[in-house]
């Protein structure tokens, strides 16, 4: 196993990393604002995955394809939270998650029934062509372009949630529903303004990962999406730079394993043995402070 | 054990005979039989997630995971190493109630989402550990497992888990078990060992998953990985919910609704999964107790009505 064998690995899993940050973000977003593991976010990002693959054989860029999967699934993200979770604002947990399990069973269904089982290739919108940085480490346009979109995105989100007034309101009500809604902020709206934004970094993400591993189908969301959530559990569910660091460690981590000859099948059951870990360890992940619960 | 009890038991003897001697007498073809089939070991599942889930509150949803463990020993001790069913479905459900444990030690640390979670990743690595197992058959699973399970061994298989668990909530230990899902801390207080009681719920409830499992394992001919996925813990979940968690004939009832439900839509495939999460999401919305949560349904059987166990409690 030399260094350069090492960095191509390590650049690899960044790029898948860097997927799941993006997923992640929507996760540890919702659950910041009203503490809802929101299970529908992984079949948001199939949403996001399909609208790509439709704007694409319409022939449009990729650029463009990004946009509007990225409106389409805000607001689906939107019309999620209205419908669905709204109603429940005041209803126990557990009751708003297993909504949040229907949520996710009725897309994943809904997109069976529209759009067939069957996985479909997603069209070319990006030329692959292959660098080579070093000796033999490469890394592909494709990478590239996931770098890319996720730095961009990371940056306005940063934007977004320190610099505007719907960001500061979205930092009081995670911070204090009830205060925050003394203090005049629109708690609904913000909501809402989260989902939203959560739902179109995962309409993102569906795009660059439906380019990456070139096919799409309607249960594709599942597995991303529960190593997206083990990523914000890593850095600590709630925090935005945690679902970040969480993201991209899973990433290398996993791809690590992946690469050890004789145990790439065990790819998937590394994240849920990171989960766990964490879980019993530090259950407020990498980043997350002790709450003390009183009594 | 007073007098209701074994009228109960009486009244389902009763229904078991009725049903047996249909059977013999062909008047129910194999469909019947298959949905009886499902449906039993659907109610075992339900009722057994609903001891950890609706009574001692701890929110699992790996319970496919410990119906793995179940379906995959037993077959391997009938199929692999030739061993009789009753020997194989005693281990299946011993190894499973193992896990229960294996897995409720660690995890008592964690509450609400977290343990969901926690429970979530251990189910997907029972399933992981079965795919890469080549002993087992890898992605292609265990194939020409006998067919042994029938209406006798699902009937009784029934009757035994309800009635365990019935007697387990319904005795001090099942108490201390509300009172931990009620609430935790003040259950502590009051001196009774959560821990304890948590693991309890994790080994019986696991337990009766893995009878469930080597049932349907036995009935089926052949186990595959893929059908022990987080949907299926989903699935049992949403029998439990629908039915109202804490309330064991609410879960029957659920159950029984929904694999109808569920058989009578297997025409259309595609729309009947639709149904379902629709079924759900409006359940959740309009009725988030379930069709009967907390709802002791024996009362309505009772003289004035009124129950002095008539469920006041609040879910968690």
């Amino acid at each position: 196993m030399t260094f350069d064998y090492i960095v191509q690995q390590l650049i690899n899993g960044i790029s898948i990393g860097s997927i799941y940050a993006l997923i992640a973000l929507g996760y540890t977003m919702v659950y910041g604002i009203i503490k809802l593991i929101n299970f529908a976010h992984g079949d948001v990002f199939f949403v996001g995955a399909y609208t790509g693959y439709f704007t694409a054989k319409a022939g449009l860029g990729l650029i463009l394809s990004l946009i509007i999967a990225m409106a389409v699934c805000a607001l689906l993200g939107v019309i999620i939270e209205r419908l669905a979770y709204r109603p429940l604002r005041n209803a126990a947990r557990i009751v708003i998650l297993i909504t949040a399990i229907g949520v996710s069973f009725l897309l994943e269904n809904l997109g069976i029934v529209t759009l067939g089982a069957q996985a479909q290739g997603f069209p070319d919108i990006v030329n692959k062509s292959t660098y080579t940085l070093w000796g033999d480490v490469t890394i592909d346009s494709i990478q590239l372009i996931v770098l890319v979109v996720t730095v961009v995105l990371m940056a306005v989100l940063q934007y977004v949630v320190h610099r505007t007034k719907i960001g500061k309101a979205m930092r009081a009500v995670s911070f204090d529903m009830e205060a925050a809604r003394l203090m005049g902020i629109n708690v609904d709206t913000t909501i809402s303004a989260t989902f939203a934004i959560g739902s179109a970094l995962a309409g993102a993400a569906g795009v660059v990962f439906a380019i990456m591993y070139p096919s799409v189908d309607p249960l594709m969301g599942v597995i991303p999406g529960l190593k997206a959530f083990v990523a914000a559990v890593l850095g600590g569910i709630g925090i935005i730079p945690g679902a970040l660091v969480g993201g991209l460690l899973l990433g290398v981590v996993e791809t690590g394993v992946q690469s050890i000859p004789g145990m790439s099948l065990w790819r998937d059951g590394v994240a849920f043995a990171i989960l766990i870990l964490i879980l019993i360890f530090k259950p407020t992940g990498l980043f997350g402070k002790n709450v003390r619960e009183k009594v | 054990m007073n007098k209701r009890f074994f009228i109960g038991i009486a009244i389902s003897l009763v229904f078991y005979g009725v049903v047996q001697a249909l059977i013999s007498g062909e008047i129910l073809n194999d469909f019947y039989i298959d949905t009886l089939v499902m449906l039993g070991v659907n109610i075992i599942l339900a009722v057994s997630l609903n001891l950890i889930n609706g009574f001692t509150g701890q929110f699992s949803i790996g319970h496919a995971g410990f119906m793995s463990i179940g379906a995959y020993v037993s077959a391997i001790m009938t199929t692999n190493l030739g061993y009789s069913f009753p020997l194989g479905l005693l281990c299946g459900c011993l190894a499973a109630a193992v896990a229960g444990l294996i897995i409720g030690f660690p995890t008592l640390r964690l509450k609400g989402d977290y343990l969901a979670i926690a429970t979530l990743g251990f189910g997907e690595i029972i399933r992981i550990v079965w795919l890469n197992n080549d002993y087992v058959g890898g992605a292609a699973g265990l194939n020409g497992i006998e067919r042994v399970t029938n209406w006798s061994w699902i009937f009784f298989g029934v009757l035994v888990a309800v009635v365990v668990i019935q007697n387990i909530v319904k005795s001090t230990h099942g108490r201390a078990m509300i009172s931990v899902r009620e609430n935790e801390i003040a259950a502590e207080a009051m001196g009774i060992n959560v821990t304890k009681y948590k693991v309890i719920a994790f080994v019986v409830g696991a337990f009766f998953a893995g009878m469930a499992g080597a049932f349907s394992a036995h009935y089926f001919y052949g186990i595959a990985p893929t059908s022990y996925n987080f949907m299926k813990s989903f699935e049992i979940l949403v029998f439990v919910v629908l039915g109202g968690l804490g309330s064991t004939a609410g879960t029957i009832i659920g159950t029984i609704l929904l694999t109808l439900l569920f058989t009578y839509l297997q025409d259309i495939p595609e729309w009947r999964m639709v149904i379902y999460s629709m079924i759900l999401i409006l359940t959740m919305i309009f009725r988030p107790k379930g069709l009967l949560g907390n709802v002791d349904v024996t009362k309505f059987f009772k003289k004035g009505g009124a129950s002095k166990n008539g469920g006041t409690t609040t879910t968690p």
